[in-house]
């Protein structure tokens, strides 16, 4: 279908510290006891996309994720690893990876991203309307579960609010005001705004990151806009304030560059694009390119920018902070549980068989145990995550919780709400709530703490 | 005469054309007419004048039906003769004796064939005769039926059946082995199946069931009679198998060779038989056939959920669920691999209803096709008209599961597969690439985008300073018509009337608006108002049938139907290449239903869309219908790129021009 595929699995993300870590980098976060990237890949495995540019921000890091890709997918995806520095943007690293770009239109989903949405209605829409870009938007994820709910106040702080504006159809964007910016008044093009005569302004919709390109047009942009670093940020924002005035930009350059690629097909067979313009309703770019009297001799030069909105029973979410990462970790066992592969047992949960239950240790459902881990006497686990090869002392209360690989955990702790990482040790009667523990961690016998985030002291 | 032959004859779609092209193809289509009606041109009609003389050609001679014929009751009279009658007495009567009848006066006609020493006459109704055979079953039946008579009748008086043994007396060599052979039963027998193929079906099934018949009275004569009747039984039976052995014989040898002959007479006036039936449209699907619904469900690529429900009326048309089937083939993106992403793209926009209008869907699809060959390579061992054709039917499926195809659109594809296929084998792929590629933008520009042109000029001279005209929705054609009109100065006043769901006439009168020429914008149910200050109709068409139909927007029938009534005259612009060979007397057998909730809902008034919320109550049941037949009746005129023709003319264009699609 002449499509590339670029996923940006991103490098140690600093928003995820402390569950990311030099050996764990954010693709290789635990979700259900498989990396997160494992979600994207096996979800363009099953649409036949199977040649994937990996994009993964420095070295190490790409060591680490290639080092998984080729001995989990070794036989069935095509996985080419591409390191770029870091820091460098999501805007930085496609144009680093630009040489290898040949396909008319580019994919570029984050590496972050646990969804269920076919990659293919966003192609399909870009394709349908001959889009620059497509971005699929979904809803905002119900951060925080009804349990736990006080979780993380700081992330409560900085919640993202993406403010779109769609048109009435609500297949095009319209207005695009990300993150930091919201605080702020919202501005919206007046030419836009007449030009579409009515704007549906949301606040409930988020990026899922997941945009087709046309590669022509990214890679102009990319070249010609060097301070860029952010598709989300920067990319994304300018198409869209762009879309019906790219030529009134009278940088020259920048007129040419969005018009280019509708202006070729437009010029040779003017009458044949008529006919099919006559017949289709237009769309406002066309109408608004027409100009005000609908004849106007060099019409101006529009690009669409499209969305596909997924319907809410898909699940669709980022693992771009760790409210997110527990929160998909619960939902991957629970509520989404189609998307971890696993097939779940009687009372809903997953214990590998190789897991040693203690006795009168209980396991509810919505949990899942790794293989190897074993656990004490009397212990309780309730919707809680624990990975492989743990090591769970008696009389232990896991609530709510991931727990990674390799953990030992002494007897009569209490962990709720927390995220325990690999290779860490609790002693005796630690008590977590609400905490995150850094890989290899040794909290300290009897210590309480609540709301923080624990973890060793690097460098 | 028989009246049933006149009333064949003066079928107005041949009369009132007209158009005797080559008194070959005449002849061979309006048989029996020949002789009364013209006897020179049936003088120089091919079939009598290449007939050899009387000797016994080779068997397998193809040009040689008539002298075949007499090759072989040589084999099969004697046995034949004696047989019969016991055959044909106590079984069947009916049917055989028929048989034997219709076919009485063909030995003269296979002997007059061979028989080259004869009066003008004679020639004339051999040369008839031929024609006659090459006819399809029915109507040949038909016509020796009511050949008979005017054997009788006929100028001389000679052609009764007496005056036809003289005559066979009279012949030199034929005749006398004729009269070796005896009667003229068995000759007959023996001619009927090889001359014509589709005849010897007939018989065949008669005989099959005589034989079927006379197997049961043995049977019931074996048990009643037990022992006794057993001899005679038996003797009963052979005498029945070796009838029955008789035509299976003659269906070994007869067919291959006469069929052959048949073909290949045909094949210098008309396209050869399998041409013809490639171009016979294939049998639509009928979606209130339960079990090949499913079937095609199977097949399908496009999720189709069959909307449950349904008119009863209109079952047989593909209805289904709409909003499942977009999002569903949008998810199926990627794992469609052999579809071109063009052909895919257009086949979305199909389905979300981006592209409407046959024009447009036409020429997109065409694009698409053109792109998709740019893009292909034959794969190794196997050759390029071959997979491509697959290929293309692959495309067409895809694109007629996203929206039923229109008229036009079929035409296209019978053009780009014709291409295909005639491709020469010399070419190397990128040669017949681009030669490919070529010829669909050549039916893009003349069949399509200079057609208009030359229709907007045709059309422009039918209005006058003053004129009111009339339109119905939006059509591209009319659309350019009312522009060019503005451009020539001419002052007009613009009728344009609208209705649900759609209203595509709301984008004509925003450019006609714009451009300053004087509008009035109405719905259809206004329209027997607003008709009183009408001088003229134009309407745009989808398809036009070769009854003079006039297949288009539903609507259309309405708004020509009231033109009518108030004696304005209607005229339909359509391009050449939307006609069809096809009959439609209605609008039920082939529609388009459109997506019920369009007409249920109503935009910007809350308060009557309850009606919306309904729509699963099992006794309501809403019907969208896409488009609608207008009779002949009521159209004036139309307007095609070979000029303005009447309704009546369209079988000429269609026959005319109609083969020139393929040849372009």
């Amino acid at each position: 279908m002449d499509f590339q595929v670029v996923v940006l699995a991103g490098g140690f993300s600093k928003t995820l510290v402390p569950l990311v870590s030099k050996e764990v980098p954010k693709a290789l976060l635990p979700v259900a006891n498989r990396p997160v990237l494992s979600y994207v890949l096996e979800l363009l495995e099953q649409n036949n996309l199977k040649d994937l540019i990996v994009v993964v921000e420095s070295e190490s890091a790409a060591l680490l994720i290639g080092g998984w890709i080729s001995s989990a997918y070794v036989d069935r995806l095509h996985v080419e690893v591409a390191a770029v520095p870091e820091e460098i943007g999501t805007a930085g690293a496609l144009r680093a990876i630009d040489h290898h770009l040949t396909a008319s239109d580019i994919l570029v989903v984050s590496g972050d991203l646990v969804c269920d949405v076919p990659p293919g209605v966003v192609a399909a829409t870009h394709r349908r309307h001959d889009a620059v870009v497509t971005a699929m938007l979904c809803s905002n994820p119900v951060s925080g579960s009804t349990e736990s709910g006080s979780s993380g106040v700081k992330d409560k702080a900085k919640k993202r609010y993406n403010i779109i504006g769609l048109d009435p159809t609500k297949q095009f964007l319209l207005h695009v005001a990300a993150g930091v910016e919201v605080e702020k008044d919202v501005r919206v093009q007046k030419s836009i705004l007449r030009a579409v005569g009515q704007m549906d302004i949301r606040a409930d919709l988020m990026d899922a990151h997941m945009y087709a390109f046309k590669r022509s047009v990214l890679q102009e942009v990319l070249n010609q806009k060097e301070a860029f670093q952010s598709l989300r940020r920067d990319v994304l924002p300018y198409l869209v304030r762009s879309q019906l005035r790219s030529e009134l930009l009278l940088n020259g350059v920048q007129s040419e560059e969005n018009g280019n690629d509708k202006d070729a097909s437009q010029n040779p067979k003017i009458v044949l694009s008529q006919l099919l313009a006559n017949a289709s309703t237009p769309s406002f770019h066309e109408l608004h390119a027409l100009g005000p009297n609908g004849f106007s001799l060099s019409p101006r030069k529009t690009h669409k920018c499209c969305v596909y909105i997924a319907s809410n029973s898909n699940y669709c979410v980022r693992l771009n902070t760790i409210q997110a990462f527990s929160d998909i970790n619960r939902d991957v066992i629970g509520d989404a549980s189609h998307l971890s592969g696993y097939s779940f047992s009687a009372q809903n949960n997953i214990i590998d068989p190789s897991a040693v239950l203690g006795s009168k240790t209980t396991v509810g459902p919505q949990c899942m145990l790794g293989e190897g881990s074993q656990m004490g006497d009397k212990c309780s686990v309730k919707k809680s995550v624990i990975g492989r090869h743990c090591r769970i002392g008696s009389n232990v209360k896991i609530v709510n919780s991931i727990v990674m690989n390799h953990v030992t955990i002494g007897d009569g702790c209490s962990i709720q709400g927390s995220v325990v990482c690999s290779n860490v040790q609790l002693l005796e009667r630690v008590v977590l709530k609400d905490c995150q523990v850094g890989a290899g961690f040794v909290v300290t016998a009897g210590s309480e703490h609540k709301g923080e985030s624990l973890a060793k002291k690097e460098k | 005469m028989d009246p049933r032959r006149y009333s064949r004859v003066i079928d107005p779609k041949v009369r009132q054309v007209g158009f005797c092209p080559r008194s070959g193809q005449v002849q061979n289509q309006s048989g029996p007419t020949g002789p009364s009606t013209s006897p020179p041109v049936s003088h120089i009609s091919p079939s009598s004048n290449s007939l050899s003389p009387v000797m016994i050609p080779p068997p397998r001679h193809p040009s040689d039906a008539a002298s075949r014929a007499v090759n072989v009751p040589a084999t099969a009279t004697t046995p034949l003769r004696p047989r019969r009658p016991s055959f044909d007495d106590p079984n069947n009567n009916s049917s055989s004796t028929e048989q034997l009848v219709v076919s009485s006066y063909n030995p003269d006609e296979s002997v007059l064939g061979t028989s080259p020493p004869f009066s003008g006459i004679g020639d004339d109704r051999d040369g008839d005769a031929e024609s006659e055979f090459s006819d399809n079953s029915v109507n040949w039946i038909r016509q020796n039926d009511s050949g008979r008579f005017p054997l009788s009748l006929a100028p001389d008086g000679r052609f009764d059946s007496a005056a036809a043994k003289e005559k066979q007396s009279k012949k030199p060599q034929v005749g006398s082995r004729k009269e070796r052979g005896g009667g003229q039963t068995a000759e007959v027998r023996n001619d009927l199946p090889s001359e014509s193929k589709p005849l010897k079906e007939k018989t065949s099934k008669a005989e099959r069931r005589a034989l079927q018949e006379a197997q049961r009275a043995v049977k019931a004569a074996a048990k009643a009679g037990g022992n006794k009747s057993k001899a005679a039984s038996l003797s009963a039976h052979e005498q029945t198998n070796k009838a029955a052995k008789l035509p299976l014989q003659r269906k070994d040898d007869g067919p291959v060779t006469s069929s052959a002959a048949v073909s290949e007479r045909r094949g210098g006036e008309r396209p050869p038989e399998k041409d013809r039936k490639k171009d016979a449209p294939a049998p639509r699907m009928q979606f209130d056939d339960k079990n090949r619904v499913e079937k095609a469900k199977k097949r399908s690529v496009v999720k189709q959920t069959e909307a449950r429900n349904r008119v009863e009326l209109f079952r047989h048309l593909p209805q289904y669920e709409h909003g499942t089937q977009l999002p569903d083939l949008e998810s199926k993106f990627f794992q469609l691999d052999p579809m071109h992403p063009s052909i895919y793209k257009v086949g979305l926009q199909y389905l979300a209803g981006d592209i409407r209008g046959g024009n447009a869907r036409c020429v997109a699809m065409l694009q698409a096709f053109s792109e998709a060959i740019k893009d292909y390579s034959t794969p190794p061992e196997k050759t390029l008209t071959r997979d491509l054709t697959a290929k293309v039917n692959n495309f067409v499926s895809f694109l007629i599961e996203c929206r039923p195809l229109s008229i036009s659109m079929g035409n296209a594809i019978r053009f780009l597969k014709s291409r295909i296929a005639k491709l020469p084998i010399t070419l190397s792929e990128a040669e017949a690439k681009s030669s490919l590629c070529s010829d669909i933008e050549r039916f893009i520009n003349e069949k399509i985008v200079i057609a208009e042109k030359v229709i907007v000029e045709h059309a422009v001279t039918k209005i006058q300073d003053g004129d009111v005209l009339l339109t119905y929705g939006s059509s591209a054609v009319v659309e350019m018509v009312i522009l060019h009109a503005h451009k020539l100065g001419k002052q007009f006043r613009v009728v344009i009337v609208d209705s649900r769901p759609r209203f595509e006439g709301q984008a004509l009168l925003r450019k006609l608006v714009k451009i300053g020429v004087s509008c009035t914008y109405t719905h259809i149910n206004a329209v027997s108002y607003i008709m009183r200050e009408v001088t003229r109709v134009f309407l745009g068409a989808a398809s036009v049938f070769s009854n003079g139909t006039v297949y288009s927007r539903v609507g259309t029938a309405c708004v020509a139907m009231v033109a009518h009534a108030f004696h304005v005259p209607v005229l339909v612009c359509c391009e050449a290449y939307k006609f069809h060979e096809r009959v439609l007397l209605d609008s039920i057998c082939s529609n388009e239903l459109g997506d019920p909730d369009a007409i249920s809902k109503v935009p910007g008034r809350m308060d009557i869309n309850s009606l919306h919320d309904g729509t699963n109550k099992e006794n309501l049941q809403l019907l969208n219908l896409m488009y609608d037949a207008t009779p002949p009746d009521y159209i004036s005129m139309i307007v095609t790129e070979y000029g303005m023709i009447p309704t009546t003319s369209v079988p000429v264009i269609v026959r005319e021009y109609g083969r020139e699609h393929l040849l372009i």
